[in-house]
């Protein structure tokens, strides 16, 4: 070889000043990604110390960590049942979603109605209502096949049409598993058989060879030791010629075809997998909380499953993990009836103060902050002198009485004012987003004392399906802004 | 059931008798044009981004609520302020335009960002656009099924208004004028989009587009104003559906727009995606197969028999009923 | 080579395909034999991916027959085609672009490999034992391009390498497929002259030292005359010359295809 352009023997060289050819520059590309992507500081160090540690000493140290939390951060059973046991049911059903979407590229929107179906194979099988009290050992195996029968006849199916048809065939199957749980019900030995919307109550306990899981903690160790073993298993078989081929397929699905791999037989299999996944979760869930109901498995717990993985980033393990915790800790603070009131409001504001500190020059985000301060306390005052005091006297706030000098809330009795506020607050963000430079800035200002009206008067009193519609923005804006989520890598796609 | 399920649709059959059946087929080809107009919505997206627009039902479900809130602003069906007819027009007007710009909108933040993305990027966008619109209504509405009253528009003292007048009448069962209103505007809006889309240098723009997005760029024509134009004639075609679903059925509710959606998605399918008579025609089988499932096999399962048909489908005739096999390039 | 008795390994027989009304391939016949290097020529449109696509199984004849050894291939999916020993590069790149370049010359070995998913999760030593052979086996068929993407390069996405290095992982990638016969699409399509002088020596070299027979689509002059035992040239999907590289590039048909007049032949 006598070419003058290319130097592998160095490990990583210098680019040649060479624009008309490429050769020799991709290894420096990739440097200067890795560089680029590392960043400064203790932000970079961890990532560095994250990406540089051995993947299974991750998996052990959150164990670790998660096995020591009943002892310390969640030692009140409330707390566990709470924190503890839906995030891990959560990693749970993320881990097998991930596979579906994450490895093998199908979006599967029939996730929640596998997860449904476990839950109910385990309350007929495991409670009084048909009076058949299985063991766990036996039902848990045969609500996975319950849910993998459907899935194999699903995906086979659409097997010709995998991509999108997949998408609408499994998102009329969820609905059609709610209809079918809670209204059609068929009668089945004297009984309907899912219980319609009452659903099925008081099962029973998980009981494995004799040994009743009846604690919280005890649950929460066994929910951990399942999802770890799911985890290593999805690792394992990522690394695997499965993995390689699964992920061949997301890439580019004719090509792997051409390169042996089949491709169709591969989705269903992976599409299967997270079924078997979603069924086993499905009855452990079923058994944690003693009953069974179909709004459980609607389209919201779909659209929570789909925030986590996507917040972690697709395809990676590790980013469910933090998905989950992330999504299930700021949803159980959002819950109506949380114990932290108080807490669900500095977690918004600083959130918001958070996001707006991110502009860049800094006078920019101080100028925001003190530009909505200041149009707050503006418009509090013209507002209480023309209007009247029925108009910014609506609630008291207890803990942060500032609040009720700077937002305007007026009294119940005004009732259309807060949906044109919520329809105001939407268009006013759209029309941010589509100004140029300077204007964006000074709108914000504005925009964000509206953000804060709004929250007071509309979203705080109905914080349970505030939490819904702050996830559908997420997804928009994840996949606008960042759709290889936190912890996944960035994807080229071909153009 | 206790019956074999043949026997006791057979037996359902007999009981509702022929004027039971033309009942059926009524129902079926009314709400099979509701159905046709949004399926247009989906396939024409489709056609052009390979995008399954899940947004879509929501946006006639805000629609509906469109439509509502000119008829409360004046008055309400109860008490008009002003005569019937500009009503209605004043209700299409206000939906349909509103819909569109929601429409565009959706296209400009949530889809147009994420052109270049994987594919799996712009439909789970769309998810999330789904889910906002859905919640906020459900926010904003507190849940409140928020009825039309369409029986009493211009009848005297809330008593039956002239929607409800039969027009003809089989076997004793009528069709009403808010039937036939239903019916016709489908079928002039659709007439009226088919026109648009093989007669117009726009529609020749937008199947160039569909065709083949970067060549159309290439050729001249702005892909990003096609895109725009038509998520906007989608979107007024639900908002239109979203007036009449009011009129005719009732209400308007946060949760139409999923389940409505899912089965104008379904008739897209069924009908070949992509295919503008195929939607339609997808949109009135489907309307009828809901029809018929509810009356011969009872309402709590016509969800569940239509999903059953666009599994047979999709096994038997995955292109649908007049979709074509496209030839993959390499 | 023409010192033994040919043995054909491919045959196309009497190959049809039709895109709605218009005739992409045409009645065509092609033997390949072993161990043998045919190149297939042809102005743009001329049919030649098609030819690709119909043997690989993307596509569906509308008639004829396409054997290897003697087996027909009609009607089989791409990845039986490719298990019983065809495989293909793509003219237009297409590799799994977000894997590491190992990872595309090991997902490729998929059909040669049997481990499944539970003894996957479980790592069994049968699956460690293969495993590793598929790594072996990757490393050996990345080492065929010399440095070129050996080394550091092993675990970077595919994304990051220049585009020649990109048409060399194709190789590698169908190479490890374990193939009879490699159809390579425009292997020297957009590299520089030295590349393409490279490129060359190298499909000559998979002749001889992989022991693989080689069907080429090639633009490139140069290549074509470099290394085709043989050389059929196509227009409109139909054959219109077959032989020497000097007999079809001097044929008045094939000048007459290429610059449409009857032109004298220069190369």
């Amino acid at each position: 070889m006598t070419d003058s352009f290319d130097t592998p023997d160095l490990p990583a060289p210098p680019p040649e000043p060479e624009p008309s050819s490429g050769i020799g520059v991709d290894s420096w590309v990739a440097e200067a990604d890795r560089r680029r992507l590392r960043g400064r500081g203790p932000l970079g160090l961890a990532a560095w110390g994250w990406e540089s540690s051995p993947d299974s000493l991750k998996l052990l140290a959150f164990v670790a960590i998660a096995a020591s939390l009943p002892f310390w951060l969640l030692s009140s059973e409330g707390n566990l049942f709470n924190f503890g046991l839906f995030t891990l049911i959560f990693v749970g059903l993320g881990l097998g979603l991930n596979v579906v979407v994450g490895l093998a590229g199908l979006l599967d929107l029939g996730y929640v109605a596998f997860y449904g179906i476990g839950a109910y194979a385990y309350a007929l099988l495991s409670s009084p209502y048909y009076g058949i009290h299985w063991p766990a050992e036996a039902t848990i195996p045969v609500a996975m096949g319950a849910a993998v029968i459907p899935a194999a006849i699903l995906g086979f199916a659409a097997r010709r049409l995998l991509g999108d048809y997949l998408a609408i065939v499994t998102l009329f199957f969820a609905q059609a598993f709610l209809v079918f749980t809670n209204v059609s019900n068929p009668t089945v030995f004297g009984k309907g058989l899912t219980g319609g919307a009452n659903g099925i109550p008081l099962l029973d306990p998980l009981t494995f060879f004799g040994h009743k899981l009846t604690s919280t903690r005890a649950l929460y160790f066994f929910l951990l030791g399942t999802v770890a073993v799911v985890a290593a298993a999805i690792y394992l078989a990522n690394q695997s010629r499965i993995g390689r081929a699964w992920r061949a397929s997301r890439e580019d699905p004719l090509a792997a075809e051409v390169m042996s791999i089949p491709v169709n037989r591969l989705k269903i299999l992976a599409f299967i997998f997270g079924a078997a996944v979603a069924g086993a979760l499905g009855a452990i869930y079923a058994a944690v909380t003693t009953a069974t109901v179909s709004t459980d498995f609607n389209i919201g717990v779909l659209i929570i499953l789909y925030a986590i993985i996507i917040l972690g980033g697709f395809g990676s393990i590790a980013g469910v993990f933090v998905g989950a915790i992330i999504i299930n800790v700021s949803f159980e603070f959002l819950e109506p009836q949380s114990d932290y009131p108080s807490f669900k409001r500095w977690l918004f504001y600083g959130v918001i103060i958070l996001m707006v500190t991110r502009l860049r020059p800094w006078y920019r985000s101080a100028l925001v902050l003190a530009g909505a301060a200041g149009f707050g306390f503006a418009v509090h005052a013209i507002v209480a002198a023309t209007a009247g005091h029925a108009w910014t006297s609506g609630r008291t706030v207890s803990g942060a009485g500032w609040i009720t000098h700077w937002v305007v809330i007026p009294q119940a009795s005004h009732g259309n004012f807060r949906n044109f506020l919520y329809i105001g607050l939407v268009l006013a963000i759209l029309l941010v987003a589509s100004l140029p430079g300077w204007w964006r800035t000074i709108a914000l200002a504005p925009t964000l004392y509206l953000t804060a009206v709004v929250w007071e008067n509309v979203l705080v009193q109905n914080p349970a399906v505030t939490a819904l519609i702050l996830f559908g923005v997420m997804l928009i804006v994840l996949m606008a802004v960042r759709p290889e989520g936190l912890l996944g890598t960035a994807r080229v796609e071909i153009v | 059931m206790h019956h074999l399920l043949l026997f006791n649709i057979i037996d359902q059959a007999r009981q509702l008798g022929w004027g039971g059946a033309f009942t059926l087929l009524r129902n079926g080809i009314v709400s099979g044009s509701l159905y046709a107009l949004i399926a247009l919505g989906y396939t024409m997206v489709y056609g052009i981004l390979k995008l399954l627009n899940f947004a879509h039902g929501d946006v006639f479900m805000v629609g509906t609520f469109l439509g509502y809130g000119v008829l409360i602003g004046f008055g309400g069906a109860l008490a008009p302020t002003i005569p019937i007819i500009p009503l209605i027009l004043l209700m299409f007007a206000a939906s349909m335009a509103g819909s569109g710009a929601l429409g565009v909108a959706i296209e400009r933040f949530a889809y147009r960002p994420l052109r270049n993305a994987p594919r799996i990027a712009p439909l789970i966008s769309a998810l999330g656009v789904a889910f906002f619109l859905e919640n906020s209504a459900q926010l904003l509405t507190n849940s409140a099924h928020e009825l039309y009253n369409g029986y009493a528009l211009g009848g005297k003292n809330g008593n039956f208004g002239p929607l409800l007048n039969p027009v003809f009448s089989v076997a004793g069962n009528p069709v009403t004028v808010v039937m036939v209103i239903v019916v016709l505007t489908a079928i002039a809006l659709m007439g009226a989009l088919v026109l648009l889309v093989y007669r117009t240098k726009l529609g020749k723009a937008m199947r160039a587009t569909a065709f083949d997005r970067e060549a159309a760029s290439m050729m001249g024509i702005d892909t990003d104003r096609v895109i725009s134009t038509t998520f906007f004639i989608g979107s007024v075609l639900a908002g239109a559906a979203g007036v009449m679903y009011g009129l005719y059925l009732g209400d308007a509710y946060f949760f139409i727009g999923f389940l409505f959606g899912l089965k104008a998605f379904t008739a897209a399918v069924v009908g070949g995606i992509g295919s503008l008579p195929g939607a339609m025609l997808g949109g009135v089988l489907i309307g009828l197969i809901e029809s018929f499932a509810t009356g011969y096999v009872g309402g709590q399962w016509s969800e569940i028999v239509i999903f059953g048909i666009l599994i047979l489908f999709l096994l038997v005739r995955p292109t649908g009923l007049l979709g074509s096999h496209a030839i993959q390039k390499v | 080579m023409a010192a033994t008795e040919p043995t054909p390994l491919l045959e196309l027989k009497n190959l049809s395909m039709s895109f709605g009304g218009l005739k992409v391939i045409d009645q065509l016949d092609i033997t390949v034999n072993k161990k043998e290097i045919v190149s297939v020529i042809g102005p743009n449109g001329a049919g030649k991916t098609t030819l690709f696509n119909l043997i690989t199984g993307i596509y569906r004849p509308d008639a004829g027959e396409i054997l290897l050894e003697g087996e027909n291939l009609v009607g089989l999916r791409p990845y039986n085609i490719t298990r019983r020993g065809v495989a293909r590069t793509f003219q237009t790149l297409r590799l799994f672009l977000n894997m590491s370049v190992i990872e595309n010359v090991m997902a490729s070995q998929y059909g040669r490999t049997k481990v499944d998913i539970v003894r996957a999760m479980l790592r069994t030593p049968g699956m460690r034992r293969e495993e590793r052979e598929i790594r072996r086996f990757a490393e050996e068929k990345l080492s065929f391009f010399g440095q070129r993407l050996m080394g550091y390069r092993w675990n970077q996405p595919a994304y990051s390498l220049s585009y020649a290095n990109r048409r060399r992982l194709e190789i590698a990638r169908a190479m490890a497929t374990d193939p009879k016969i490699l159809l390579l699409d425009e292997p020297a399509a957009g590299m520089n002259p030295v590349e393409t002088h490279e490129i060359t020596e190298l499909i000559g070299q998979l002749r001889d030292e992989g022991g693989f027979t080689i069907f080429l689509i090639e633009h490139d002059m140069h290549v074509v005359e470099g290394i085709s035992d043989r050389v059929v040239a196509l227009d409109h999907g139909v054959k219109i010359a077959e032989g020497s590289f000097e007999q079809v590039a001097t044929d008045p048909r094939v000048v007459e295809a290429y610059l449409g007049t009857k032109a004298t032949a220069t190369k």
